[in-house]
């Protein structure tokens, strides 16, 4: 009993193994792709697995507080160096090996060619509230 | 309207539907309607005999759900052919309730939530809050676990110790809900000691009690915890380690012992103490020897080595862990508190930082930041 975040990485990450941009995959491999995983979450929710997820979009923004009486500074011109992630599910499981397990089967996502893309997945543990008993 | 009251039921009038002879989901649900019924009704109009209310109630419910279901002919019938209902032993149907919800075909987390709902009496809203999860989530994993026991025959004996460790996995997960969990676990094993005569239900109780007792002692008014050395022990709740130890004293009287006495014993030793200073060290020693020698537990290794190190000194506490792995959860923790005390800040900082990033939860890992921040400032300065 303890939640973990799959969280999809699109760069920071090793390269996956089926590396094709999605814009170069077919149609009919995309919506492989995209039922793929809401087959996933609709699995995971039968078995009282899942908590929640969402989609990101590509683009974001770094935000910083820049002193007393001046607008917040937003990233400007320099390299582009964030990471990007383009989504994450919350899942509530039973041990460590059940949530590598769901994170091997999301990353089994197919892609081009209708093969599984192999796509590195960051699988992190929520911090919880201490048990009643630690001292 | 007494909502601990109705909880309390729950078992025995769920328990006496299944000994009818009704399936166990469809009794589940046919109670849960009869609750709801409970608390519409029962305001206004208080029942003399609240069990056999909610027992005529549920039952009528479940005989109307079974009909109306053309499915559930084959079911039916078989109710047909039970005998008329008798005085049923209600303590013995409870048990039987409490094997079901742990039974082993179940993860643990089905088990906890099947216990919390059809023992417990909770509803699907308060289990879900209780465990950060949404209620859908919690919905579907109650039924898949009514759906894995229904084909389990109820008169089965079942395992008291997966029963317990079920009780001990809610009583850990502690309060986040609206539901105290830990308050709820001490009242499900304090149920099940009337049902079952077995001295590790009692060491679970008495185990359950005497941590309960700390509680409002173990964290700050700004959440941080307060290490045992450091808390005020007269805000300990001296009635439930009262009660705890004296529960304790009668199943150690036994001679079966078991882990659960075992980890009582040590908790009993702590809260008996009038300072952290006069804790008695040695005897907190023999009792980790026993426990050791009854689960041969890493962790319980570990525990040892810190009692070794308040007993015989630091050196003898580090020598202790290093017969251990050091990628057992708190090991640098540990290892971090006894160079402390032996007096090697600049390795204690070190791994105190260490043990932060490693930390299951929020509370321990700013704990842990602190007494590296503490040790740093120290040596700076």
């Amino acid at each position: 009993m303890a939640k973990y975040l799959l969280l999809k990485h699109y760069r920071g990450a090793p390269a996956c193994v089926n590396d094709v941009p999605m814009d170069q995959w077919t149609p009919e491999e995309i919506s492989a792709h995209m039922q793929y995983m809401h087959d996933f979450a609709a699995r995971l929710e039968g078995t009282g697995e899942f908590v929640d997820g969402q989609a990101l979009a590509p683009e974001g923004t770094f935000v910083r507080y820049d002193g007393e009486g001046r607008p917040p500074v937003t990233d400007g011109p320099f390299a582009e160096t964030k990471d990007l992630i383009a989504g994450w599910m919350v899942i509530d499981v039973d041990s460590y090996e059940r949530a590598v397990e769901l994170a091997g089967e999301l990353s089994a996502a197919p892609g081009a060619g209708g093969k599984p893309i192999h796509e590195w997945l960051e699988l992190r543990p929520f911090l919880a509230a201490p048990p009643t008993i630690t001292e | 309207m007494n909502e601990v009251l109705l909880r309390s039921l729950t078992p025995s009038v769920l328990g006496i539907l299944v000994r009818r002879g009704a399936d166990f989901a469809a009794a589940e649900d046919a109670v849960q309607d009869a609750l709801v019924e409970a608390v519409r009704v029962w305001p206004a109009d208080p029942p003399r005999d609240p069990k056999g209310w909610l027992v005529t109630v549920a039952w009528r419910r479940f005989l109307d759900a079974t009909r109306a279901d053309a499915a559930r002919r084959r079911r039916e019938d078989l109710v047909d052919e039970e005998p008329a209902p008798g005085p049923a032993p209600a303590v013995e149907d409870t048990l039987q309730l409490y094997f079901l919800c742990a039974h082993p075909s179940l993860t643990p987390s089905s088990a906890v939530a099947l216990t919390l709902r059809a023992v417990g009496g909770l509803t699907t809203r308060q289990i879900a809050q209780a465990y950060l999860v949404p209620e859908a989530t919690m919905a579907q994993r109650i039924s898949r676990a009514k759906r894995t026991v229904s084909g389990v025959r109820f008169d089965q004996p079942g395992d008291v110790a997966t029963v317990l460790r079920v009780l001990y996995l809610v009583f850990n997960e502690g309060y986040s809900g609206d539901v105290d969990l830990a308050a709820e676990a001490i009242r499900l094993t304090r149920q099940l000691t009337a049902a079952i005569d077995h001295p590790e239900v009692a060491g679970l109780l008495a185990l359950m009690l005497l941590h309960h007792a700390r509680r409002a002692a173990r964290t700050a008014p700004d959440g941080s915890l307060v290490p045992l050395a450091e808390q005020d022990r007269g805000r300990w709740d001296t009635e439930s380690i009262a009660e705890g130890v004296e529960i304790l004293q009668a199943a150690l009287a036994r001679d079966r012992l078991g882990e659960f006495q075992a980890q009582a014993a040590i908790a009993a030793l702590h809260a008996d103490a009038p300072t952290a200073e006069e804790t008695d060290w040695v005897q907190i020693v023999e009792w980790y020897d026993e426990l050791a020698r009854l689960t041969d537990s890493p962790v319980v290794r570990l525990n040892r080595a810190v009692a070794v190190g308040e007993a015989d000194g630091p050196r003898a506490g580090l020598a202790a862990l290093m017969a251990l792995d050091d990628s057992l959860p708190r090991h640098a923790a540990v290892a971090a508190y006894l160079h402390e005390r032996d007096g090697d800040l600049a390795t204690a900082a070190r791994l105190y930082a260490e043990a932060a990033q490693k930390a299951p939860n929020l509370a321990e890992r700013d704990h842990l930041t602190r007494q590296a921040a503490r040790l740093n400032a120290r040596r700076c300065r």
